[in-house]
């Protein structure tokens, strides 16, 4: 037996105290309007990220359900705590899908969990083909959600085009619940693909996969993922081609014309080695095993390798055609390094795992640091939601 | 439409303004003679008029910043302005306002194909940015019909799209960063070469905030390689409803055009007697665009021509040279010039769920009798983005008048079937009182809220965007 509005949880998501978990939104604003204490705010506990935040669990696993789906208009409405896994397979079904292939972070965070489809877009969370069809947060057409003072909110609608106001869809993306607590979201879904060939490239060094990853973005072939790897055979540079079968094989062909110069390539067909291998880039599979921190570098393609190299040592996991780095460091080195060369190129990096205690973005420039202290002032007035989360306390 | 009373106290002081703009702004840059502001009175929506106080037309960042703290110290009201041609009145100035106008800042800072971006000056137009990497194969895809004329900032400020968008997405989603100066003259830089802006995500909520938070000065765009070729197929049908219906099932198979355009009867047959473009006489027009390798194209087009005949078309033509796909292309294009030649007409921009078209549609139809107004409809079925065209006569007394109540009344249509007021105009003045149909006061509360935190005097472009009386207190405060 569980009391109404509780949820036990394991211990290694919820730590400690007893999540508040409301079964809907006017329960939800009540306990936030009558919280007297910072409230750490959750969807499936699975991706803890930025500075740890000390404060009562609350829960939007209870806020579950589809709401309305409309495969003919690529719009889903689906409340916060609803499951990833349902969303997928709920789009599965008329062969759609979440085009920005949001990343599982439980193998690389070791967590456990259920995500949660508000998780994904409270922290803005796109997987290799953020390139071509963008980020989560372009797929996010409309938000409810519940502000610091108990006041539900809605913005944006469920609509592909709307600009009528402010677009606070956008802001409440990838504000990591330091703004407010989502608790439905309407989204855009697209087709899933028929066809998907992989072309890979051998024994590249970092400059020159880049290199070869942006001459093949810069090509009129559509490619939907370009990441460089180091695996027990080597580095490997590979580009992802999908659509009906004809034009795949058309442009994989294209795409081996262009970079016939670096090799010999593999094309790669089958679709499930295909989804495996995309999978492991988008879950960084493969810095899950062993020590060490991670970081996540957003970054001008050409200036990636340049930045690796500065970093003494570092093992790197390149996506978005380089604009995407995943480092592996040894524990609690490298952070000034990392900061200083991300800086100095323009960009941002971001402590994944390892010690977040003493902030885990990028810090911002003064005025925009500024602007946001006042954003959070007015959507969180007492400031209680995951206060000091993304780095500057309210 | 009301615009607030003009301040005694700015009139008052103008010359001791035009002092402070002119000791540090070169004389071509500083307009205020009335024969010469008369020229910024207005924009697209030119139903309404009103000369601003003074015009400056900085040439680099640093006058922006410098005009704007002067303004902000004087407590003065500025209005942004790119190109005007916003069709909702979002650079409409008031009689106490200094218009700041980007229109010398042209420049193309940097170009970058391995990274795939531009960088320019916001005052450069939105056909000239594709013009500048065009020769290398390159091109930016937000394409506004107004994209001859327009510049980057008003694009920006209103999140533009255009008729490419259901492939392509529209300004936000190929904006990478910006250079803005705040009112109290602050320069901050957001985002940049690389993707997703770090923090909040203040480069999404600065598109499309029509010139309220900031003026934005530079503008980092993602550019892309033009498609090998591009092919459309025109489609005719009986009724709108199947129409709709094929839009549907076309979108359900999977199949991405890049564009799927629609016009009605009486669209079609002003543009055909403009333009000639040989559409047939029927019902409900789509134009259905896909891209690629001609191969590619055979295949995407068999699909879509697959699933038209399945609804019985009585017309299904695929474009068989360049030639004939400009001609297509030429006819939609010249709608709103085509309804202009007979008539006085009024844009709407609403948007619906893409399943409520035929009831819309419908509805528009029923509309338009009882308020003895024709109605004509052009607009981008894909993304369900509405542009019924009334039709009116200005020199008819009261028409306007009649023409934008049946306006309010349409859009509150859209609204009601779970659509908005604007796809991809803005609201500005135009839209500004119908925003309480859309949104409860705490939605809009919190809008404002943002606004206080980057022009806590509520300075920039003021009485737009929200219903003059929710935006009263903060407004007569700020005085
Ligand atoms: C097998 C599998 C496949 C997956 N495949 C996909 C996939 O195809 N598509 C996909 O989208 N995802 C996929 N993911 C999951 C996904 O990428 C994230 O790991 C997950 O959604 C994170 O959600 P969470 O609820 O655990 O977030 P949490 O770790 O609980 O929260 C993350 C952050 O968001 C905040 N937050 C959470 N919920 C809210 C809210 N409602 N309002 C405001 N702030 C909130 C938290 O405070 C925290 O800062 C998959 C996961 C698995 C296990
Ligand atoms: C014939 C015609 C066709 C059109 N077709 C389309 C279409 O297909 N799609 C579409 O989306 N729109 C269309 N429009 C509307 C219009 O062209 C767009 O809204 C365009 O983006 C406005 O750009 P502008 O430079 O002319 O801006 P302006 O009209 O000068 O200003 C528009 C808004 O932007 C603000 N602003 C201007 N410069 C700045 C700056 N530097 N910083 C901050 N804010 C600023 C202004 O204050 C104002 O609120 C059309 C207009 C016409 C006349």
């Amino acid at each position: 037996m569980t009391l109404p509005g509780r949820c036990p949880g394991p211990r290694s998501i919820f730590g400690t105290m007893k999540a508040l978990a409301p079964t809907s939104e006017a329960e939800l604003a009540e306990m936030v309007a009558s919280a007297s204490e910072p409230l750490r705010i959750m969807g499936g506990g699975t991706r803890p990220i930025g500075v740890p935040v000390n404060g009562q669990p609350l829960t939007t696993s209870r806020l579950t359900g589809v709401t309305l789906y409309e495969p003919g208009a690529l719009t889903l409405v689906v409340q916060a705590g609803t499951p990833v896994e349902e969303v997928r397979k709920t789009l599965a079904a008329e062969g759609q899908r979440l085009a920005f292939e949001p990343m599982d972070h439980r193998g690389l965070l070791g967590t456990t969990g259920e995500p949660t489809i508000g998780g994904v877009f409270a922290a803005n969370v796109s997987g290799p083909r953020r390139i071509q069809a963008g980020a989560a947060r372009d797929f996010l057409l409309g938000v409810r959600f519940v502000d610091g003072q108990g006041q539900v909110t809605r913005n944006g609608g469920r609509v592909m085009k709307n600009v009528t106001g402010y677009d606070l869809v956008k802001l409440m993306a990838g504000s990591y619940g330091t703004l407010g607590v989502l608790t439905e979201l309407a989204l855009k879904v697209l087709p899933a693909s028929h066809h998907t060939a992989t072309i890979t490239l051998s024994g590249l060094d970092d400059t020159t996969a880049v290199a070869a990853l942006s001459r093949a973005l810069g090509s009129p072939f559509e490619i939907t993922g370009a990441a460089h790897r180091q695996t027990a055979d080597g580095p490997q540079t590979c580009l992802r081609i999908e659509g009906f079968e004809k034009s795949v094989a058309y442009r994989a062909g294209q795409i081996q014309t262009l970079l016939a110069d670096l090799g010999a390539a593999k094309v790669e067909t089958d679709p499930d080695t295909n989804t495996t291998l995309w999978q492991d880039i988008r879950d960084v599979a493969c810095f899950h095993d062993g020590e060490g921190d991670i970081w996540r570098l957003s970054v001008k393609p050409s200036d990636a390798p340049g930045i690796k190299a500065q970093v003494d040592g570092a093992e790197a996991l390149y996506d978005w055609g380089g604009g995407l780095v995943w480092l592996r460091v040894p524990q609690n080195t490298h952070a000034d390094t990392i900061r200083a060369a991300v800086n100095a190129a323009g960009g941002h990096a971001t402590l994944i795992r390892g010690n977040r205690a003493g902030g885990a973005f990028q810090p911002l420039s003064p005025p925009i640091a500024a602007l946001q202290d006042g954003l959070r002032a007015r959507f969180d007035p007492r400031g209680i939601l995951n206060p000091g989360l993304m780095g500057r306390a309210a | 439409m009301d615009m607030p009373k003009p301040n005694p106290t700015i009139l008052a002081r103008k010359s001791q303004l035009l002092d402070r703009l002119a000791s540090f702004l070169p004389r071509e840059a500083l307009i205020h003679d009335p024969s010469e502001t008369r020229a910024y009175e207005c924009d697209g929506l030119t139903a309404y008029k009103c000369p601003p106080l003074a015009v400056v037309l900085p040439a680099s960042t640093a006058e922006v910043s410098e005009t704007l703290r002067i303004c902000n110290d004087m407590g003065v009201p500025v209005v942004p302005r790119g190109a005007g041609t916003s069709l909702a009145g979002g650079a409409l100035p008031t009689e106490d306002s200094v218009i700041i106008g980007v229109a010398r800042m042209t420049e193309v800072l940097e170009t970058d194909y391995d990274n795939r971006f531009i960088r320019v000056q916001t005052g450069r137009t939105n056909l000239s940015v594709t013009g500048a990497v065009e020769e290398d194969g390159f091109f930016y895809a937000p394409d506004p019909s107004s994209q001859l004329a327009c510049a980057i900032a008003g694009n920006i400020a209103m999140n533009s799209g255009g008729a490419h968008c259901l492939k392509y997405g529209v300004t936000t989603n190929n904006l990478m960063g910006v250079t803005m100066v705040l009112m109290d003259g602050t320069v901050t830089e957001i985002g940049g070469a690389h993707l997703d802006a770090e923090g909040l995500d203040l480069l999404g909520l600065i598109c499309g905030s029509e010139g309220q938070l900031g003026i934005v000065t530079e503008a980092t765009l993602r550019i892309l390689h033009k498609p090998e070729g591009a092919r459309p197929v025109l489609i005719g049908y009986d009724s709108s409803e199947i129409a709709g219906q094929c839009v549907s099932d076309i979108i359900k198979a999977g199949v991405l055009p890049v564009a799927i355009e629609f016009m009605d009867r009486p669209c079609i047959r002003a543009t055909e007697a403009f333009a000639g473009a040989g559409y047939p006489d029927c019902e409900a027009l789509l134009i259905v665009e896909v891209e690629g390798s001609d191969a590619e194209i055979d295949e995407q087009l068999e699909t879509i021509m697959d699933i038209a005949r399945k609804h019985d078309p009585v017309e299904l033509r695929q474009s068989s040279s360049e030639d004939e796909s400009k001609r297509i292309w030429l006819g939609r294009k010249s709608a709103f010039g085509a309804m202009g030649k007979i008539n006085d007409y009024m844009c709407l921009d609403g948007t619906i769920p893409v399943n409520e078209l035929p009831y819309v549609l419908k509805r528009i139809g029923e509309m338009s009798k009882e308020y003895g107004l024709d109605v004509a409809n052009v607009f981008h079925a894909g993304d369900g983005n509405m542009h019924p065209l009334i039709l009116f006569d200005a020199n008819k007394e009261g028409d306007l008048e009649l023409c934008e109540e049946l306006g309010a009344e349409i859009l509150k249509l859209c609204v009601e079937v779970g659509g908005c007021l604007t796809g991809e105009h803005g609201v500005g003045i135009e839209k500004r009182d119908l925003m309480l149909h859309q949104y409860d006061p705490p939605d809009l509360e919190i809008q404002m809220a943002v606004k206080d935190v980057f022009d806590p005097k509520w300075l920039l472009n003021p009485a737009k965007v929200f219903p003059l009386a929710s935006s009263d207190t903060r407004r007569i405060a700020a005085e």
